[in-house]
């Protein structure tokens, strides 16, 4: 049969609208509001993010002040088991910090390095992907000869080798300082490759349509086709890919960290208070890897989950 | 047929010597191979005369080809950090990673593939919806929490299970294993377990979307159409269409599981190449780098090409155009 | 078959095969549900080619996955029947139409390319379908599989029998497809667009290939296109289907020389003739309507030249009209006339 599907179209529009419109269709927050699960993943999100934005203010200690932590507080379990401390919610780590405290502010760096991370590798993969896509030729084949390669060796392997390389290529006083850029860098690297794909495949489709060769043969320069017509046809899928890859992103980070090869305790992210604390499992004091470990899967999981609503939402097929 | 495996092997030889190229070029000019090996108070023209000795002033392909040379015969030079020869280190830690993975790899498409099939067939049902929701978690959670999960309840609560290590191993030549002790299998149900966990949850989904666009095809409406029963449609036609392209990227996914094996190793200690590989990052251990990259390369060429003459064996529109273009 | 009665609602046909009455198909869409198939009645007579002509949306694929039990939820039959030689068949369970499908009701899809699984030999497609069908033995079915291809023309077919699906032109491949639609000797078949995804030169073989069939089977088919031509060329009867539903039905020669429904003259007024005097093609002003967006009334009324007042307001039936059937205003007087 040529179609047993739903006939006639449910959405009225037959010209295609460009993304920042389908966001506000009702369409999207309709789905949004129908599915229980989304929008509690989306408020877990946010209450985590919300935090970690408003660290500085929220937060009952400061665990990087020195003069505030003490050694004598070291390990104090939780609260509410016995030897707790009230002032110290969710106990202490092996200096005497506040794990709570040390929780708001290594969510903030996390979650500074997953976006960033994310955000350049959207950049690298969406210009990549127009380049290879709108001008095909050679530039289209070694691009994606090279993504090719690279996407048969799985991203963790090639962030660890970036970061290895620039841990062994610079001297070891800039290291320390510039651990969180090389991480950044190392995660970008590693995952540009699906958005230049799937950029590369939109603009292909959209190069051979007849309103673009129009505007070709009138004489539009070609930067203002790519940036005026293409980019927004391909904003909605480049989203859906972003967001999944913030959880990615996030989660690669937490792993570097917890593998020693991230940011260092003076700085650390969820990942690295989870290698910190995971010496102190054996013996019992399991609080400090615990805690971290629960917030770094909410957070991991509420951003997936809102990353497949998104995916669902712009799937044309399933309307 | 013939053509198709000679372009083949064409093709993985030219990805080794391009992941060859990367690792020489981080042994040469990443790390010095001669400050490792003097001390501080070595003359330059002491430097100079050793690194004439050692040939590191020819040209660069000459270095190149002399390296690829003594990697095809396994020897990387010595450890920076072990001062040992690479090629008796990777030979020590290479079962124990080996043994990990293809357990976890089993776990996997055991567990993940039935599950999937499941899940494909009747998509709106409670057992359905339930497995996806956790295999949601299982792709949010970090190995490592999952690792560190599985220890705090098995090994430190229940205290059921090892925490680390391979437990008693059995020496047969040159190969270590852990499987013939029953000390070995105890240690290896977690490790395995938590690598298997991700990749479980991956193949389950990639099976599930497989086998729903499969179902949508038209060959299956119009084998329904033509009356055939539920079985032989579900199991005759859609799986079989399903599994094809699963096993490429199923052959692809134990080449992470290797990959994987990094985060697993070094939350159970377990004394394998990831371990290895790792200690090797944080200590700026050239030589061993290089050494694992070209493993892991040349595990995932073979893995590659197994996969492609696979597929090639299982789809016969592969076969048969090639039969046709030379004339058959 | 040109003797053939035409077909008009309330006169018992105890000889049809087919028989469908009021059927209706929705699908429930959180806007609200829309009607897919709306009160639509027909009946097919043993041996009969019916033709269902109408634009893509029309509905026609639709009533013919219902008649068959192949609609993909949410699309559900609502209202109506459908009975097949005196048994009613929409409302079995599924097992029960299992076993009818194919054996009983066959069908032909639009694009041969996708209708066969491409890892098995079509040899072993068909004696699979013949073995679900017919008790037959392996080397029975395998014997009727190739007496099946070599009646839809395929040469060579002992060789060709072990071949695989891609190793088939388009062409060879519907004849293929038509052999197993064939396979158990079904009493009608549904045939979807069957020569649309086809080569010009091949339509016209696989269009004679269905007539001799039917004739030579005795095969009722139901033969759902957008293409006149092949209508004009196959069929017996024909209904006329706009908007999900039928808006005129009657014999083909009646209906391609002397419509009544002003939808149906437009089609045949908008064929291009390559005989007579050459004017400017003719089209019909408009869009059929979305089935969120059907108008009040008779469906066609806005682009309808000759619509009535009534017309926009009251939805017509099919009435008797000049030998045919046609859901339209204009031929009441004709109906009252007639029962007067």
């Amino acid at each position: 049969m040529a179609e047993i599907t739903a006939p006639g179209a449910v959405s009225p529009s037959a010209v295609p609208r460009p993304g920042w419109a389908r966001f506000a269709d009702s369409d999207l927050w309709w789905s949004f509001r129908r599915s229980p699960v989304t929008v509690v993943a989306a408020s877990v999100a946010c209450v985590i993010i919300g935090a970690a934005l408003l660290a500085p203010l929220i937060a009952p200690h400061d665990p990087y002040d020195l003069a505030s932590v003490s050694l004598l507080d070291a390990t104090d379990p939780p609260a509410w088991l016995p030897g707790g401390n009230w002032s110290y919610l969710l106990g202490t780590d092996n200096q005497g910090r506040d794990v709570l405290s040390t929780i708001f502010y290594g969510t903030r760096v996390s979650l500074l390095v997953g976006c960033s991370a994310v955000l350049l590798s959207m950049l690298l993969g969406v210009t990549l992907g127009l380049i290879a896509g709108w001008r095909g030729g050679i530039a289209d084949t070694m691009i994606m000869r090279v993504a090719d390669v690279q996407l048969s060796f799985p991203a963790i392997l090639i962030a660890l080798l970036i970061d290895g390389v620039a841990h062994s290529l610079l001297p070891r006083e800039v290291q320390t300082r510039i651990t969180l850029y090389v991480l950044i860098a190392a995660i970008a690297l590693s995952y540009w490759v699906h958005f230049a794909r799937t950029v590369r495949g939109s603009a292909m489709v959209e190069r051979s349509k007849e309103y673009i060769q129009a505007a070709r043969v009138i004489g539009v320069h070609p930067a203002r086709i790519v940036i005026g017509h293409l980019l927004p046809n391909v904003i909605g899928p480049v989203l859906v890919i972003a967001t999944i890859n913030l959880a990615t992103a996030i989660l690669t980070e937490a792993t570097l960290s917890f593998l020693g090869v991230g940011l260092p305790p003076t700085e650390p992210s969820l990942g690295t208070l989870i290698r910190v604390g995971n010496d102190y499992l054996l013996s019992g004091d399991w609080w400090i890897s615990v805690f971290p470990g629960t917030v770094l899967a909410l957070l991991i999981l509420s951003v997936n989950l809102l990353g497949d609503w998104l995916r669902d939402a712009f799937n044309p097929k399933l309307r | 047929m013939l053509a198709f495996i000679i372009q083949r092997l064409f093709q993985s030889v030219l990805v080794m010597l391009t992941v060859a190229l990367i690792a020489f070029a981080l042994f040469n000019y990443v790390g010095d191979p001669i400050n490792n090996m003097v001390g501080q108070d070595t003359t330059q023209a002491d430097r100079e005369r050793l690194r004439q000795d050692l040939g590191l002033n020819a040209p660069f392909v000459v270095q190149f080809a002399r390296f690829v040379g003594h990697a095809v015969q396994g020897n990387f030079g010595l450890s920076y950090q072990q001062a040992r020869p690479v090629g008796q280190i990777i030979l020590e830690k290479m079962p124990a990673t080996l043994e990990l993975s293809f357990m976890a790899a089993f776990l996997a498409l055991l567990l993940g593939v039935p599950m999937g099939i499941y899940t494909g067939l009747h998509r709106s049902s409670w057992g359905s919806q339930a497995l996806l929701a956790i295999s949601l978690v299982g792709v949010s959670l970090p190995t490592f929490l999952i690792g560190i999960l599985l220890i705090l309840i098995f090994a430190v609560l229940l205290g059921w299970l090892p925490s680390f290590g391979r437990g008693a191993v059995v020496h047969i030549g040159w190969w270590t294993t852990g499987f013939l002790t029953a000390e070995g299998w105890r240690a290896i149900i977690l490790p395995a377990i938590t690598l298997a966990l991700f990749q479980m949850t991956l193949i389950m989904r990639l099976v599930r979307a497989e086998m729903i666009e499969v179902l949508r095809t038209d060959y299956i409406k119009f084998a329904r159409a033509r009356g055939l029963s539920n079985r032989a449609v579900n199991f005759g036609h859609a799986l079989k269409n399903t599994l094809v392209p699963v096993i490429t990227i199923t052959g692809l996914q134990l080449g992470s599981i290797i990959a994987f094996a990094v985060i697993t190793e070094t939350v159970f200690q377990w004394p394998g190449m990831g371990l290895m590989f790792i200690q090797a990052v944080s200590f700026a251990d050239i030589p061993v780098m290089a050494a694992y990259l070209v493993l892991v390369g040349f595990f995932f060429v073979i893995i590659n090409l197994v996969v492609d003459l696979l597929y090639y064996a299982v789809d016969p529109r592969l076969r048969v155009e090639r039969e046709i273009a030379a004339g058959g | 078959m040109a003797a053939q009665p035409f077909y008009s609602r309330g006169m018992s046909n105890t000889e049809a095969l087919l028989k469908v009455e009021n059927l209706r198909v929705e699908v429930p869409t959180r806007r609200g549900t829309l009607v897919a198939v709306d009160d639509v009645s027909f009946d097919i007579a043993p041996g009969e080619v019916l033709g269902v002509v109408g634009e893509s949306g029309a509905g026609k694929s639709l009533t013919g996955a219902a008649i068959i039990g192949l609609l993909e939820p949410p699309l559900k039959i609502a209202g109506g029947s459908i009975t097949l030689a005196g048994r009613r068949i929409d409302n079995l369970p599924y097992e029960a139409m299992r076993r009818i499908r194919g054996k009983e009701i066959g069908a032909i899809f639009q694009d041969p390319l996708t209708s066969l699984n491409p890892l098995y030999t079509i040899g072993r497609q068909l004696v699979e379908t013949i073995r679900t069908h017919l008790d037959l033995g392996p080397a029975k079915a395998r014997g009727r599989a190739l007496s099946l291809l070599r009646e839809v023309g395929i040469a060579g077919a002992d060789e060709r029998i072990d071949h695989y699906p891609h190793q088939f032109s388009g062409g060879m491949r519907q004849r293929v497809v038509i052999a197993l639609a064939l396979a158990a000797n079904p009493r009608l078949i549904i045939a979807d667009e069957p020569t649309t995804a086809l080569d010009v030169s091949i339509q016209a073989q696989i269009i004679a290939l269905l007539k001799r069939l039917g004739r030579d089977h005795g095969t009722a088919i139901m033969l759902v296109t957008h293409d006149m031509g092949v209508i004009a060329e196959t069929a017996h009867r024909v209904a006329v289907m706009y908007a999900g539903r039928i808006v005129e039905i009657g014999p083909v020669r009646r209906i391609v020389d002397r419509p009544s429904h002003p939808y149906t003259k437009g089609l045949m007024a908008s064929i291009p003739r390559t005989a007579g005097p050459r004017g400017r093609l003719r089209q019909i002003d408009g869009t059929m309507p979305r089935l969120n967006a059907i108008p009040p009334g008779c469906p066609f009324s806005p682009r309808c030249t000759e619509a009535l007042d009534r017309c926009r307001r009251e939805r017509p039936d099919l009435m008797p009209a000049n030998e045919t059937q046609a859901a339209c205003w204009q031929c009441a007087p004709v109906a009252e006339h007639a029962n007067a």
